[in-house]
């Protein structure tokens, strides 16, 4: 293994007397610094600054982007930050406006870390093992367990075509077998999969599964990989503990892959925490959320070429990534596991299907194009819908009780067999659900984003709704490791943009009527009484620094949390969308015919003043 | 609107490189080191093989245990070859008798190849094949500047050298046909003859699936036309892409569009191009990567005449540099594909119809229009 110089211990890093603290992200195309100071005792987001990523040819050197990014901040700031001799950063701050205290940062330039992970049995090893690279923050290029249907040498000849950083191998149960295991290790060494960046290093595995299997592991994979040995994933079947796994991947990710791929050494040498994978930045914020609030939380980081879903439900988090679903580099494939029709339906006009293939097509083949004209936006924020709701599916899968453990069952259960297979997600349990990613940060009215959020969603009950101001989740995720408190502070008063609370009801009434009453008593002393019919949106207005209580009192076909027509109160927030009464019923249903849905989706977007009318009265584009 | 300007400006996105003579470079990369052919300043034609290896060979998995009756621990004893030793098809490599013979099994190799691995654990005896040997071309005729030691080479040439959009299929050679009169003309079906097999078709503003899949019924070795739809790409290949990362179908013929999906007029510059190289040999490649290492499709036309290395290297696609006067191209709606000039690149971000402020650019359109557009929409080109 690559031994790193550390330079930093961070464990005697004394954080309540830091002044200054510069957080980088060097993503696939743009490598964004942010930076932060302590004011009036507060931690603040002081400026950005941007500029394109350098891993590839010709600089292959990721610190050139990143010198330039910082030297935005410091042109910005006027805070000296770059060593002169070009070797780093300034460390620590010296006043004056020179150097920072802290310097962190995350990654995902060059395809970030990619994996592939293999177990015994699919639904149970493997699936634990993709829940831990997931929770690492990896792209999953593949999961491999003896039973997924392919015979041996199409296992092997798939390994081969891969060329993932790190693979994390799991299998059995202390004390249970190890014939099985033991084989998919075989298939591996058959394999010999070998590592994306450069070709005289060996590939690093974990290996999570059953201890006694270990000396037979490293027998067979030992003298060939980059062999690393954890605790078993699932050491009973009851139990999953992936901790372990991930730890070891972040510290691989760093000390293997990072040092391997071209162009990234300097940046392992400057930084004082370990990098991150950008999406585990990310997850790692939304896990601080949830914490420091005591709330199950739902976030999605709509990318352009990924979908990432996290979930902190009860305290447990998973994270899902759908690699081939975003708005840019992705969209096409939005378009192809959505399919048209379902693009098409959150639109109010009518668009030929062939042009709205080649729209699309030509924002994939120009990635960095924005929409200019209406329908165009429209159009992106359809799709967005499109690729979080198929985000959100895939994490469901994921996001579920452990399989393979034996429950007691009683008769009702027997009736309800099928729930073991859900999800133990419950959106009417969900307080918080957040979105990151260039579309959501920048739609031009705040409302578009919490109307994608809640349609993609599908929110029940009582929600409250932010989005990023501007990227910076990662960045604090990956400072939450350092320093949580300032990470929190910067986080609720200058990254969150709260776009407001929604009260959704559950279910569907057999007649048209008033499906619930609201009333809202506001901070200034008065009250507002809503009621919403059946099949509208309605919202009364309440400002972002603004909280109040309601009362929600739903008809007997609909629940918000407390069961069928029963009254509900809560705090809300408010934000651009105010408190938003979305009494359209869940499932959301959306007509089958043109006309009636496009009436509907008008009705919805005057509603909420969600889009500029001249674009409502357009009927075909 | 502030009067601020901007005396110059970058382009966000890079233009595509449409040159009559650049100085081509190409790295030809074995997949695992191997063996270079060629050395430092030998000349290659497209077809000279330059490096090859040999990729390791099949792996076929045997249950030799299972089939011998015995336990996997006790396999080893029952093994009459052991890792590493060659085998041939139909040896037998492991055999079991008990009752002075009465029970016999064994297990016999399926194919050529060597003992790989046996497993006591899981009673597996896993063969490998024959090594699978694997050569690259040099794929343009030029001269051999750079040996990578035991991983490829670098050629160069004096070329023709046309960037496209977007492309389907790998690397072809063909001569340049031209089968439209203009970079307006669509490319019909009855433009389609026998006089296409073995060439590089180049039609003008739009393609059909029609006219793709006789194109490739007579034989043609690649398309190259301003848009098709998105659509037809799917019909074409029989699936649909999702992501922008393309070069390896399973297609006998190569398809690139210049401009973007739809119906778009070829560009002017390229259409000459191309039309000035009538008859010539090209080596094209539809492989198209968006993300992360962008990677065009490509037309090639070798200079034989001209020696690449008088020429200037030139390592990044020209990008920025815009200001009053350049010449640009709109790459989004509503003016998607039209060609214009910067008028205005003014400071202060502006909104635009979408209601979001964006940096922005005026342009004068071909008609005398003046209209203003994000400055993403935009890419520097000459026309």
């Amino acid at each position: 293994m690559v031994a790193m110089e550390r330079r930093y211990d961070l464990s005697k890093l004394d954080v309540s007397k830091m002044q200054v603290i510069l957080a980088t992200d060097v993503g696939s195309t743009t490598t964004k610094a942010r930076f932060f100071k302590k004011i009036n005792g507060h931690w603040r987001f002081i400026c950005a600054g941007e500029a394109p990523t350098t891993v590839e040819k010709p600089f292959e050197d990721v610190t050139m982007g990143l010198r330039n990014a910082i030297r935005e901040v410091e042109e910005l700031t006027g805070h000296k930050i770059l060593r002169d001799d070009g070797q780093g950063i300034i460390i620590p701050y010296q006043g004056e406006n020179v150097g920072v205290d802290l310097y962190v940062s995350t990654s995902s330039a060059g395809g970030g870390l990619q994996m592939m992970v293999a177990g015994v049995v699919k639904t149970m090893t493997a699936e634990s093992a993709e829940r831990a690279a997931l929770g690492a923050g990896a792209i999953v290029m593949d999961v491999m367990a003896i039973d997924d249907g392919r015979p041996p040498h199409k296992k092997i000849e798939r390994m081969r075509f891969l060329r993932p950083d790190m693979i994390l191998l799991a299998g059995g149960t202390d004390g249970g077998t190890i014939k099985h295991v033991v084989e998919m290790a075989e298939l591996i060494r058959a394999a010999e999969p070998k590592p994306r960046f450069g070709l005289g290093y060996k590939l690093p595995i974990v290996y999570a599964g059953n201890k006694d299997a270990r000396e037979h592991i490293k027998k067979v994979l030992g003298d060939k990989f980059e062999l690393t040995i954890v605790d078993n994933i699932r050491p009973v079947l009851e139990v999953e503990v992936v901790e372990p796994a991930r730890d070891a991947i972040h510290r691989l990710f760093m000390e293997h892959v990072m040092a391997h791929a071209p162009g990234y050494h300097k940046l392992t040498e400057w930084v004082m925490a370990p990098v991150m994978p950008t999406p585990a930045g990310e997850g790692m914020m939304f896990r601080t959320i949830a914490r420091m609030w005591r709330i199950n939380v739902l976030g999605v980081g709509l990318g352009g070429a990924t979908t990432n879903v996290y979930s902190v439900y009860e305290g447990k988090f998973v994270r899902t990534v759908s690699a081939n679903l975003g708005m840019s580099y992705s969209i096409c494939n939005v378009l192809k596991e959505a399919g048209t029709k379902n693009i098409m339906r959150w639109l109010p006009f009518r668009v030929d299907e062939k042009e709205l293939r080649n729209r699309l097509a030509n924002k994939m083949i120009r990635p960095t194009t924005l929409p200019q004209t209406l329908d165009d936006l429209m159009i992106e924020h359809a799709v967005a819908r499109e690729a979080i709701r198929l985000g959100f599916e895939h994490h469901k899968q994921l996001a579920r009780g452990l399989r393979g453990v034996q429950r007691r069952r009683t008769i009702a259960d027997i009736f309800e067999q099928s729930l073991e297979e859900e999800t133990y997600i419950d959106m009417m349990n969900i307080q918080l659900v957040g979105g990151t990613g260039g579309l959501l940060s920048h739609t031009p009215r705040r409302v578009q984003a919490a109307l994608i959020l809640i349609d993609a969603f599908q929110v029940k009950g009582v929600t409250r709704l932010m989005c990023d101001s501007i990227f910076m989740m990662p960045h604090l995720g990956v400072l939450s490791t350092v320093y949580p408190e300032a990470a929190m502070e910067i986080f609720e008063r200058d990254c969150i943009v709260k776009l407001g609370t929604c009260i959704a009801l559950d279910g569907h009434a057999k007649k048209p009527g008033p499906a619930v009453k609201v009333t809202a008593y506001l901070p200034d002393g008065k009250v507002v009484e809503k009621v919403v019919n059946y099949g509208e949106i309605a919202n009364i207005p309440l400002g972002d620094e603004e909280t109040a209580k309601v009362i929600i009192e739903p008809s007997s076909d609909f629940d918000v949390g407390m069961g069928k027509g029963k009254k509900r109160e809560a705090k809300v927030w408010g934000g651009a969308g105010g408190i938003i009464i979305d009494a359209r019923g869940r499932p959301l249903k959306l007509p089958e015919d043109f006309e009636t849905r496009r009436k509907m989706l008008i009705s919805w977007f005057k509603a909420l003043n969600a889009y500029p009318e001249s674009i409502l009265e357009v009927e075909e584009i | 609107m502030s009067g601020k300007e901007s005396q110059s400006a970058h382009a966000y996105t890079p233009g595509l490189r449409v040159t009559p003579l650049f100085r081509v470079r190409k790295t030809r990369r074995l997949p695992i080191p191997g063996e270079v052919l060629v050395k430092e300043g030998d000349k290659v034609n497209y077809d000279t093989i330059v490096a090859r290896t040999n990729l390791p060979g099949d792996i076929r998995i045997i249950s030799a245990a299972a089939i011998l009756g015995v336990e996997p621990d006790e396999l080893m004893h029952y093994m009459l070859k052991k890792p590493g030793d060659p085998v041939k098809k139909g040896e037998v490599i492991a055999k079991y008798r008990a009752f002075f013979g009465l029970i016999k099994s064994e297990v016999k190799s399926p194919v050529d190849g060597y003992i790989e691995h046996v497993s006591e654990v899981t009673g597996q005896v896993i063969l490998r094949e024959p090594p699978i040997p694997i050569e690259i071309d040099a794929y343009v005729p030029g001269i051999v500047t750079k040996v990578l030691p035991r991983e490829g080479v670098i050629i160069e040439c004096a070329a023709t050298f046309i960037e496209g959009i977007f492309g389907i299929g790998g690397e072809r050679h063909g001569e340049i046909y031209i089968a439209v009169k203009s970079p307006e003309e669509e490319l019909t079906p009855d433009k389609i003859t026998p006089e296409c097999e073995g060439k590089i078709v180049v039609g003008g503003s739009y393609a059909s699936v029609e006219v793709l899949k006789k194109a490739m019924e007579y034989g043609a070795k690649g398309v190259v036309v301003g848009g098709v739809d998105f659509k037809d790409i799917s019909d074409f290949l029989g699936y649909e892409i999702g992501v922008a990362i393309t070069g390896h179908e399973d297609i006998p013929m190569t398809v690139i569009i210049t401009e973007g999906f739809g119906k778009i007029r070829m560009a002017k510059k390229t259409f000459n191009l191309l039309k000035e190289n009538e008859g010539e040999l090209a080596a094209i490649n539809g492989a198209t990567q968006i993300r992360a290492g962008v990677i065009r499709p490509e037309i090639i036309i070798p200079k034989l005449e001209v020696n690449p290395l008088e020429l200037p290297i030139e390592e990044e696609v020209y990008v920025g540099g815009m200001q009053p006067g350049t010449k640009i191209r709109v790459i989004r709606a509503p003016y998607f594909g039209a060609l214009a000039k910067v008028v205005k690149l003014p400071i202060p971000l502006q909104k635009v119809e979408t209601e979001s402020p964006v940096r922005v650019v005026e342009i004068e359109l071909e008609d005398g229009r003046r209209v203003i557009v994000p400055r993403a929409n935009v890419e520097l080109f000459e026309w």
